[in-house]
Parts: structure tokens; sequence; C-alpha cells
């Protein structure tokens, strides 16, 4: 069999996964692979403008398509840009292989040009990592990278790949199979914990699911729209779960949490069972711990088992993959329990504390992302970046399948939205993509404007710009007396964000009024190009309801009386 | 809180301890001890650690232990049946008065005097932690100069059963 260099072996072995698209940046100790991309079409290739940019950008490709999203940056600078992105698709259990050069193995160590130690500053923050030390790895380093990223909880493994490695040669066999023996994802739930879930679910009277992201990885959304067709019980989504249950359905009471419905979060607090699914009770989901749903037994169906009793005391705990435990589940629940006074009471609090805003001539943020719904008819995969823009993203937008929500729960990276939506519509080509953002997120990887006109992915940028940098300016406003310590980023005065996307050769409108809001929407859905549509909203609009920290979360500000 | 041995098997490769040892410190769980050498298949690795924890910290030790892809298996030893050893070795402080005195309590406990100098020597203690703490306390009063610890190691004892 012919030799291969590291390169073309970690090319092959990238054609091997079905790799269609790498996002990344080229530099000194990746030029070796990048002369082995030199004309190539597959997989393609696409420049960002930044390391952050292709780090984001493959993890945006990866929650819309469901495949393992690929980046790639030289040694040093270039890896630790990567790490802001890496970490964020760590928390958010994304599945992303990162690659990144590395100066020769007889240089590690030594302090080179460009040299960090990036094994070791990534460890936290990936699922696992390699650093690729003799070109007869690399092929099983790749397949192994492959598998740990895709299976089990996914998450970002990282490929450090010396010069010389790349320059090395063997022959080149690509494994058929991962052989981890220390890996061994569990999927199959306990056949005894499901019979409990399911008489636990047929006693119960005021039964909740509370179901996030693993309800979208695994797939398991239809098998949850069949518990619930049979059972009737309230469905309330994480952030990360959004797109899990459709908004749209009788039974889905929305988001829970700090800026989580009222409905959702007193369902919560009075229920009597939670069944949670592929879900982890942040701080931001269960407020104040000591007084979490303090009648509630919890059912707990998640892959990862450390994720089980981590914050909250779980009754029955189930550990696998979500879809194939819904579906045993299944077997066993056949009727509703009798929940009829529990639903009752639950539409009162849909009617008493619906969620609202002021209705009036004003251009406010929650009215932009209605508008949104009603122009892409629901349709659109959106990104958001973080805080405010993010909460009314959520809020305002329904969405109705899963991966069309993409956004940085965990981590809650700013700067996120934009490169991710790029990845998501190279991805998705047939579908609208809109980045929700504010006037600060948009300025934290504005640079991938170039991007996404050079490579012509046509991407939709709603900036909800009140100058400010809002979330934080909200904190400040409500439990710091007002004192808004540089959180004015007088984004009306510089840049000119219309100018900024018209410079990059992209659309820009500026919308200031209420009235010029769908149309600018329609105009931006009709045009062949990235437009980033500058909405210069009231001020000082706050996200509401809202659970101070520290409080139970039945305790909204702007909750029922 | 209480301390916990907990064996460890993880793959013998380069790096390994370090993520032992981040996860550790990321989380804010704490070690006591921490021994660490190959088993008897080259491939495998033996970590022998002594926490301080809670029963609920010990359950997310060991389940982020196990979320690491080089972490094979992790046996709790502290509710089982087995013999845990520690070597120390222990510098203590002599003069022509107390230097019989020394080697007489050090000969009473088995301990070795391993080496000898003027003002100072060395006595090796291998024992379960009782037997090095009963040793510690016969000699302290004598005046400590230097202790060095292995840190426990344990072994699963045969009559009930491998893990």
């Amino acid at each position: 069999m012919a030799k291969m260099t590291g390169a073309e072996i970690l090319l092959e072995s990238l054609n091997h996964e079905k790799v269609k698209v790498i996002f990344g940046y080229p530099g000194g100790s990746v030029l070796p692979l990048f002369d082995k991309m030199y004309g190539r079409k597959e997989p393609r290739f696409i420049l960002t403008r930044h390391e952050q940019g292709a780090a984001h950008a493959a993890d945006g490709y990866a929650r819309a398509t469901g495949e393992v999203g690929v980046c790639l940056a030289t040694s040093g600078p270039g890896a630790t840009n990567l790490v802001t992105g890496i970490a964020t698709a760590y928390m958010d259990s994304v599945p992303i292989v990162a690659i990144t050069g590395q100066v020769k193995t007889f240089l590690i160590g030594n302090d080179a040009f460009q040299e960090a130690d990036v094994t070791g500053i990534t460890r936290p923050v990936t699922k696992h990592n390699f650093l690729a030390k003799d070109v007869k790895e690399l092929a099983e380093i790749v397949k192994e990278a492959f598998h740990i990223a895709r299976t089990g909880r996914p998450g970002p493994v990282l490929i450090d790949l010396p010069v010389d490695v790349q320059l090395a040669s063997c022959e080149f066999h690509y494994p058929r199979q991962a052989e981890i023996r220390s890996y061994k994802p569990t999927l199959e739930g306990h056949a005894g914990q499901i019979k409990r879930i399911a008489k636990a679910i047929e006693k119960s009277k005021r039964p909740i699911l509370y179901i996030g992201g693993g309800v979208i990885i695994s797939g398991a959304n239809h098998e949850m729209m069949e518990l619930v067709r049979r059972t009737h019980i309230p469905v309330t989504t994480t952030l990360m779960g959004m797109g899990a249950f459709p908004d749209t359905h009788p039974s889905s009471l929305g988001m829970l949490g700090m800026h989580g419905t009222v409905y959702a979060n007193h369902a919560i607090q009075e229920s009597d069972l939670i069944i949670a699914v592929g879900a982890r009770f942040d701080d931001r989901v269960t407020g104040k711990l000591d007084e979490f749903a303090p009648h509630a037994r919890i059912v707990h169906i998640d892959i990862d088992p450390s994720s089980v009793s981590k914050n909250v005391k779980v009754s029955i705990p189930c550990i696998g993959d979500a879809k194939r435990i819904l579906k045993q589940l299944l077997r066993f629940v056949k009727t509703a329990p009798n929940i009829d006074d529990w639903l009752a009471k639950i539409n009162g609090w849909k009617e008493k504390a619906p969620l609202k805003y002021t209705r009036d001539d004003k251009l406010r943020p929650q009215y932009v992302i209605e508008e949104i719904y009603n122009a892409t008819k629901g349709e659109a995969i959106i990104t958001t970046e973080v805080g405010q823009n993010q909460m009314w993203a959520a809020q305002y937008y329904k969405y109705t399948k899963p991966r069309t929500f993409l956004t940085s729960g965990g981590l809650g990276t700013m700067g996120y939205g934009f490169p991710a939506a790029i990845g998501a519509k190279v991805g998705r080509p047939e579908k609208i993509v809109f980045d929700i953002a504010g006037d600060g997120s948009i300025q934290m990887n504005i640079q991938e404007l170039a991007t996404a006109v050079l490579s012509k992915i046509n991407v939709k940028i709603a900036v909800l710009n009140n100058c400010y940098l809002g979330m934080v300016r909200q904190w400040q406003e409500l439990f710091y007396k007002k004192r808004y310590s540089h959180t004015y980023l007088n984004t009306c005065n510089s840049p000119d964000l219309v100018k900024v996307a018209e410079a990059y050769g992209a659309v820009g409108i500026r919308v200031t009024k209420k009235s010029e809001v769908k149309k600018a929407i329609e105009r931006a859905i009709k045009e062949p190009n990235t437009v980033l549509i500058d909405f210069n909203i009231e001020k000082e609009e706050n996200v509401m309801p809202m659970v101070p920290a520290g409080e139970a979360i039945n305790r909204m500000i702007g909750g029922m009386a | 809180m209480q301390k916990f041995t907990l064996s460890v098997l993880v793959e013998n490769k380069f790096g390994v301890l370090a993520r032992v040892a981040g996860l550790f410190s990321a989380r804010g769980f704490n070690i006591n001890s921490l021994a660490v050498a190959e088993t008897e298949d080259p491939t495998v690795s033996r970590m022998t650690m002594v926490v301080d924890a809670d029963e609920k910290t010990l359950e997310q030790i060991k389940k982020q232990l196990n979320k690491l892809i080089d972490v094979i298996k992790i046996i709790d030893l502290t509710k089982k049946d087995c013999i845990d050893r520690e070597l120390v070795l222990i510098k203590v402080k002599i003069n022509a008065k107390t230097r019989d005195k020394v080697v007489q309590a050090a000969d009473s406990l088995n301990a070795r005097v391993v080496d000898m100098g003027k003002d100072s020597l060395t006595v090796e203690e291998v024992g379960d932690m009782k037997k090095i703490n009963a040793t510690l306390e016969l000699l302290g009063p004598f005046g400590i100069v230097e202790i060095v610890r292995t840190g426990r190691i344990a072994i699963q004892s045969e009559k009930k059963g491998v893990a």
C-alpha cells in the first residue's frame, strides 16, 4: 500500500467520517495540511476571519445538522482563539472536532514560536483531547475523536497535530470501529427503573415534564410528543430544549427558570412529580435550590450519570439515551393519569399571567421577534447572542422543531450567534437563518461579515440595538440602584452598523420605527445576500418576568401578585 | 467530611495524571493522598487516592472520574475488606542522651532505623494508618525534623472476592 503523509491521512480520515465542511484559519503550524487542501473540493473549506468564528461556526453546523462540526486552526494563538468556542460547545454538549497545528514534536516544551500547551489548556473544556505524536497513530486518533465527540453525552474533542507529524508518512488504514475499553456509554435504560417511572406517572396528581437539550440530541421529540399525547402531562423546556416540544402545543408551558413563564415556574413549584428528560437542573432553572419544587418526587432521565443528583436529590434516576428510554416507557404508559384539576389550575395561571409586553407605538424588541416569527412562519433557524436578545428570542419566537434554536446556554458566550448562524446556514442551506443579536455581542465577531459575504453564506442578522449592554444594564437597574457602570456602549454613535455591513459588502438596513419593522424583515428575507438590520429599539426595555438571583423560581418580578 | 480510599485503574498514557488532578482542582475536590504506578498490565496504571469528602461529593467524584475517557475502572475500597499500607520515613532529632531511647522506641514498634547521623536518625515504618499514627505519636516527643510519606496504597482481600 502506498504511503501517505500525516496531512493526507488526516484529510482522508475526515472523508471517512463524511465530513463535508471545515471551518478554519491557516497559520505556520498547519502549512503542510493547508498545502494538501489546495484545490481540494471535499471537504469544503470555509475561511473565517477569526478562529473563534471557526469554532462557533463548527458548533452552529453541528447543532443545526446533528453531525460533527469540524474546525481547524494553527498552533499557539490560533488554538487559544478556538478555546472560547470549544468551551461553548462543551457546556452545551455539542459534538465538534477541533484540529490544531502544533510545533514540531522535538520543540514541544521549548517555548518555541507560536507554541502553547493546547492539550493542557483545553483539557477542562473538552470531552477528550489528543496530542498525535506519531503518524502511525493518527488514523486511529481521528476515528476515536469522532466516536467520542458524537456518542454518549456529545462534546468537543481536540486533536493537536505537530508539523512534523503532518509531514511524516506511513501506510493508511482507517479503522472500521473505535475500540476504547474505558469508554462505553450506557444507552439502554434500566428496565426496573422505567417501570417505576411508569408507576410514578400513574399515581401522580400534579406531574410536569421538564425537558432539555438531551431530547434534541437523542432525537426523542416524537417519543416525547407521544408521551404527552397519551398522558396530557404539561411540558416545560429549558433554554437548550427549545424546539424539543412545540411551543404552539396546548400542553406547552414554554421555558422555565430565571426568565421562564410565570405558569411554568409555578407549575414546577407546585408539582408532585417532575419528569426531567435530558436536562441538568442548572442554577438558572432551579433558582434557590432549597426551595425548588418542595413537594415533588423527581425522575431524572439522562445519559450522563454525573448530572443525576448533582444539584437536586433524584428519586428515580434512569441513565441512558432519552429516545430509547422514552420508547421503553411508552410500553408501560398507555393512559393519562387523573390530572384534570391540575391542568385546570395551570390554565388559570396561563390566563392570569401570560408572557406580555407593552404593545404601543414604540419600537420594542419583543415585537421585532414576533414579526420575525410571522415573516418566517416559524420555519427559520434562529441563533442568538447572549443577554436580553437571547431571552427575548427564547420567549417570543415559537419553536416547533428541534435544531431550530441555537444558543449558548451553558457558557453564555457573547459573539456566538453570528458565526453559529454561518455554520447553521452551511449545514442547512434551504433554511432561513436569523441571528438575533444585541449591539454589544454582534461586535464581538463582526469580522465574520467578510466570511458570510465572500463565501456567499446568506444569513440575516437582527441587531436589537439599545446602545447598552442590555442584560447587565437591567441587573444594574434592578439590583445596583441604576448605577450603569460601563454598560452604556453608545452604539448609537459608533459604529454605524449599517455602514459596517455595507463596508463588508452586506446589506444594511436601519429601522427606527415600529411601522418599518415588517417591511425590513421581508426585504431582508428576499435579499440573496447577507443582511444586517439595525433595529433601534427602546433603550431601557427589560426582559420580564424575572427571578432575582438566589430567589425561589415562583417569586418573580413581573409575576403573579 | 470523611476519608475514602479509591482505587482507580487508568490507561498508562502521558497526561492521565494531569486529567485526574485537573478534575479535582477544577471541581474543588480534596485529595488527601495519591499514589500512582504501573500495574501487572503495563498498559494500565493504578491510582490509589484518599479523598476528603461527604457522601454526596464522593458520588460526584466517582461519576466525574468515570467520565474521563482514560479512566477504566473505579473501586471504592472504603467499605471493602482490604489491606492498606503506607510507607513513612521519619527523621527524628537525637542527642547523646536520647539516641538509644529513640532506637528502642522504633524497635518496640518493629520500625527500622535506616539512617543514623549525629543530630538525627531516620526511621522507616510500613503499616496501616493505625500503625503509622502510633509510630508518629511515640516518636513525636523526641522532636520530628521531617516526615516523608508515600500515600496510602491498598489491595482487596481475597476472601471477599474481587471487585
